[in-house]
């Protein structure tokens, strides 16, 4: 598919970097509901993508799974979505021994994908979209993809490093300020 | 689609990677690619018939990218054709594998060490250290910075090739690429 074709058929635009992101509960196994808010605290990688059981074997949740630990490395983690079922995303999972939740954008029928406006009205599929999410809850990084092509790991990488260096950065400026205190208290000991 | 993600994050390395063809050829044609990966085999024998119909033109890399999770064998499979390419064999280990894709198992590969000549002691005492891991680790991630999306993946001249890789596509893409460097 071309990326003329994928343009036109989208009617909303993509949530952009600094956006929040909107919050979302949905359903992850028969029995099970996994939501946004609970991941506050955790970078989150969320993959919109049109179906479960695309005909080739390097798809792109298979591709993710196999670098889980990198995510991991950077504390992040990953979520796939689509409007399939959960008993279709089981059975997906299981056959390509998945390690991370796939959720159900199901009912209403691709309603989240609508609310980081990457749903495909023309053919009821989420688009090819993915969203690093910082630790805060707001989007650092986004990248829609023609629905035909996988985009690969490299970008949410590049933004796993980056957000890191950010965090890193607070983290220094936090210390930073910690010892500014502490020497003030020092200070005002010694008047 | 971008190019932002998409082109080849580490250069090719004549010391480090397995190189097949001249290295002034005005193609490099380069795989991420999975012994067990059926999609792979077929392209095996197209890449051939390529590297035939363009002779000196072209130089094929082959790095490794198995897809563990859903092939079981190709992490060993790798590591045996790393271990004969320790042995300055692994063009043929390469080519067997590709040949015996639905026989990869341990008992398996050890067979065709011995077929294709390797030291046998030294490949078992290495894959049974798995001496390998790093760089088939290395050759992955090298991927995945290039944005290979699934096996196989080519990149043309350093930039990822989404088209068709019948014979017939490749060798117009291919030919444009010498006819417009």
């Amino acid at each position: 598919m071309s990326s003329s074709s994928f343009s036109n058929n989208t009617a909303e635009v993509a949530l952009k970097p600094g956006s929040i992101a909107p919050d979302f509960t949905l359903k992850t196994t028969p029995d099970q509901t996994v939501s946004l808010k609970d991941f506050l605290g955790t970078p989150v990688i969320l993959a919109f993508y049109p179906a479960d059981f695309s005909p080739v074997c390097g798809d792109e949740m298979s591709l993710y799974n196999e670098i889980l630990p990198e995510f991991q490395g950077f504390g992040a983690e990953i979520m796939g979505i689509s409007v399939d079922g959960v008993w279709c995303h089981l059975a997906f999972a299981k056959a390509r021994n998945l390690h991370f939740p796939l959720l159900s954008d199901f009912e209403p029928k691709g309603e989240v994908a609508r609310n980081y406006g990457v749903y495909n009205k023309k053919e009821g599929i989420c688009e090819r979209a993915l969203f690093v999410i910082n630790k805060v809850g707001v989007i650092h990084w986004s990248y829609i993809s023609p629905v035909g092509i996988n985009p690969g790991a490299a970008g949410i990488l590049k933004a796993l490093e980056s957000l890191d260096t950010n965090n890193n950065n607070n983290q220094s400026v936090q210390k930073n300020q910690e010892q500014v205190q502490q020497n003030n208290t020092i200070n005002e000991k010694r008047k | 689609m971008s190019s932002k993600y998409s082109s080849l994050s580490l250069p090719i390395d004549t010391k480090r990677d397995h190189i097949q063809g001249p290295d002034t050829a005005p193609i490099t044609l380069v795989e991420y690619g999975d012994y067990e990966c059926p999609y792979c085999g077929q392209a095996y024998s197209i890449i051939k018939q390529i590297q035939d119909y363009f002779g000196d033109n072209i130089r094929f890399v082959f790095r490794n990218f198995p897809l563990t999770q859903v092939h079981p064998h190709a992490q060993r499979a790798a590591e045996a054709a790393e271990e004969a390419g320790s042995q300055n064999k692994f063009w043929k280990m390469h080519d067997y594998l590709y040949e015996h894709q639905q026989a990869l198992d341990d008992n398996h590969l050890e067979k065709y060490a011995k077929i294709i000549g390797l030291d046998l002691e030294r490949f078992n005492k290495d894959m049974e250290n798995h001496i390998h891991v790093p760089r088939i680790r290395e050759d992955f991630l090298s991927g995945i910075q290039s944005g290979v999306n699934g096996t196989p993946s080519f990149y043309i001249n350093g930039t990822r090739y989404d088209g068709s890789w019948d014979f017939d596509t490749l060798v117009q893409i291919l030919t444009s690429v010498i006819d417009n460097p």
